[in-house]
């Protein structure tokens, strides 16, 4: 689809030349980009709508097949299923994001915090409890930490937990494993922990030059109501799209992978682990919904489960994307390998002790 | 994806759960608890559609009183700024800035709508079923006393932990009505299942109930029937889990429409 700037009179930059700076001068990088882009291998959304629309009417008969058979009406009813569920849970955190990122001044965080940076540590991690929203909110909400003069430590630390460890998510986590209240005990502790020991290494080993200044938020200079509605709309487009992508692999997952397979996975502890952190990794489910799928893989050990919904709010491929954009692909190749094999240690230690 | 793009996205999926949460399509992939929260979640979504565009319009319209202002003064440096008026300045940087990219994996959100509104799929059903193990389980506080004359009406859970926790005590010797949909296996042995769900359909598990006596002729999977019959003691293991399932000998069966909401919602409370 055609990614048409709002430049009303002047083709902008198309989505192919993503690396063409945002916030510099759209207009004279425009001018050198336009004519080859909106010629070349451009689509826009109208031609694109109307070929798949002729593509649909000449292919009808198989479509109808394909329609009707079980695996696909199952595979539309998990898919519509998650989708449908997440949602609301995804707009309630969307929305108090929104509030907290426009009507809390960031300075308010830089005051709170303890001036050492190990006590600033664990305290930022526990403020993670005060941003209700999914991991998309928290990646821009941690740049904006840092450049407010919040050690990187702790906002690395407040980047891992607050997914994780929000009421909004702790509730969903309840609310989906009615069984096993113990569930949301563990993820707490265990996600609060992998949060702290990420930012103690990082003020241990990490680097100034690894991580590029993040760039300025888009909410400045607006009203309030406008930054309000344009955080709420940017969180929902962000985190709604990985949401499908990841309603459309658990889909899958349910509907097409025999059971045996998960089965044979599921078997080994250490194996059940490994599989369902990497799941969450590939799935990249919002955080506000992993705890549903999570519960709908009955046949996997509750640790490993455990693993998913720590791993998941922590790295997964589409907050690798949102980390290397905001803080410079050297951080991003560094923290997210050393994130995950800590995910995965802390949530099998827990998960013994606790589950 | 463009401003507008993104308006009419949040518009169709807000209008989408609106429609789902206003009727009973709801039903057929969440749990009814969850209906208030989708009415909100359209009406926010409704919301930040509607705020977009406004904002858009006022934002619009500032730019263009800028723009106005310099025109009254004098015309002289107006036309000097007049061929990149509307890209230069800090105007266009402003615009610039704001109208941040948001990534094209948001078109994304089109497909569950186009296949809740279009498709309408069904409700987990016997493809499911076959592929779930019996989610049967003991009640831990016993099972209740059942009224001592007429025919039994039970649900599926019921009769199936009855028959296989309470040895049919309470049911030998009854004439017992029980309603769920058809599933064969892949011998063709007929089920009666009920789906049950904590809280989407993606977690939905069956309980099953093996037939046995007066079937009709021709069995239609997912069709909802109604049969009538006794309490046998014969029983069988679900083959993907091993959990035991009893059945049922049928005396007859009858058609029924399918109960409003297809779960078996007992487990929610």
């Amino acid at each position: 689809m055609a990614i048409i700037e709002e430049a009303p009179d002047r083709p902008g930059p198309g989505a192919g030349a993503g690396s063409v700076a945002p916030h510099g001068s759209p207009g004279a990088a425009g001018t050198d980009a336009a004519p080859r882009d909106s010629t070349g291998r451009h689509l826009n959304s109208p031609l694109l709508l109307t070929m798949l629309l002729v593509l649909a009417v000449a292919a009808q008969g198989p479509l109808r097949r394909v329609l009707a058979a079980p695996v696909t009406q199952s595979w539309m009813t998990v898919f519509v299923a998650v989708v449908v569920q997440a949602l609301p849970f995804l707009v309630l955190g969307v929305l108090l994001s929104a509030v907290i990122a426009v009507y809390v001044p960031p300075s308010f965080f830089a005051r709170a915090l303890p001036k050492r940076p190990a006590l600033a540590v664990p305290a930022a991690g526990m403020a993670g409890v005060v941003l209700p929203g999914c991991e998309c909110a928290s990646v821009p909400v941690a740049g904006a930490l840092v450049r407010r003069g919040v050690t990187p430590a702790a906002a690395l630390a407040f980047l891992l937990s607050a997914p994780a460890i929000n009421p909004i998510v702790l509730t969903a986590t309840a609310v989906a494993f009615p069984g096993n209240p113990e569930m949301v005990l563990a993820r707490f502790v265990a996600s609060l922990l992998v949060a702290c020991a990420m930012g103690w290494l990082w003020q241990r080993l990490g680097r100034g030059e690894w991580m590029r200044p993040p760039e300025r938020p888009s909410h400045e200079g607006l009203g309030k109501g406008a930054a309000f509605w344009g955080s709420v709309r940017h969180d929902v487009m962000h985190a709604g799209g990985f949401l499908v992508v990841g309603a459309m692999a658990a889909a899958t997952l349910k509907a097409v992978v025999p059971a045996s397979w998960l089965n044979a996975a599921a078997g080994n502890p250490l194996i059940a682990i490994l599989a369902l952190a990497v799941l969450a990794v590939l799935l990249s489910i919002c955080s506000e919904a992993d705890a549903f799928v999570a519960a709908s893989l009955t046949q996997f050990s509750l640790t490993s489960r455990l693993a998913f919904l720590v791993v998941g709010p922590m790295i997964d491929l589409k907050l690798f994307a949102m980390q290397t954009a905001t803080f410079g692909r050297a951080f991003a190749l560094r923290f997210a390998p050393a994130t995950f094999a800590l995910a995965i240690l802390v949530s099998a230690l827990i998960g013994t002790v606790l589950l | 994806m463009n401003r507008h793009a993104q308006t009419v996205v949040l518009l169709l999926t807000g209008g989408a759960l609106l429609h789902a949460g206003s009727t009973d399509l709801y039903l057929r992939y969440v749990k009814a608890g969850l209906q208030p929260l989708l009415i909100g979640a359209g009406v926010v979504l409704t919301a930040a559609a509607v705020a977009t565009l406004w904002y858009e319009r006022q934002a619009a319209r500032s730019r263009r009183d800028r723009h106005r202002e310099p025109d009254e003064p004098g015309a002289g440096p107006d036309q000097q700024r007049e061929p990149d008026a509307p890209g230069a300045g800090p105007e266009r940087a402003a615009a610039g800035r704001h109208a941040h990219r948001e990534p094209r994996v948001a078109w994304l959100l089109v497909l569950p709508l186009l296949a809740l509104v279009l498709v309408a799929p069904p409700a987990a059903g016997s493809y499911t079923a076959m592929r779930t193990g019996s989610a049967l389980q003991e009640q831990p506080w016993g099972y209740p006393k059942l009224p001592a004359d007429g025919p039994l009406r039970l649900t599926v859970a019921d009769y199936a932990g009855r028959a296989v926790y309470d040895q049919g005590r309470a049911l030998a010797g009854r004439r017992i009505k029980v309603a769920g949909f058809l599933a064969l296996d892949g011998h063709g042995a007929p089920y009666l299942v009920r789906m049950a769900l904590n809280c989407c359909a993606a977690d939905a598990q069956p309980v099953k109930i093996a037939l046995t006596g007066e079937l009709p002729p021709v069995l239609q999977p997912d069709s909802w029937i109604e049969v009538t019959g006794t309490y046998t003691p014969k029983r069988t293991k679900d083959p993907v889990n091993g959990t035991a399932v009893p059945y049922l000998s049928v005396a007859s069966t009858r058609p029924v429409k399918a109960p409003q909401d297809p779960y078996d919602e007992a487990w929610n409370g």
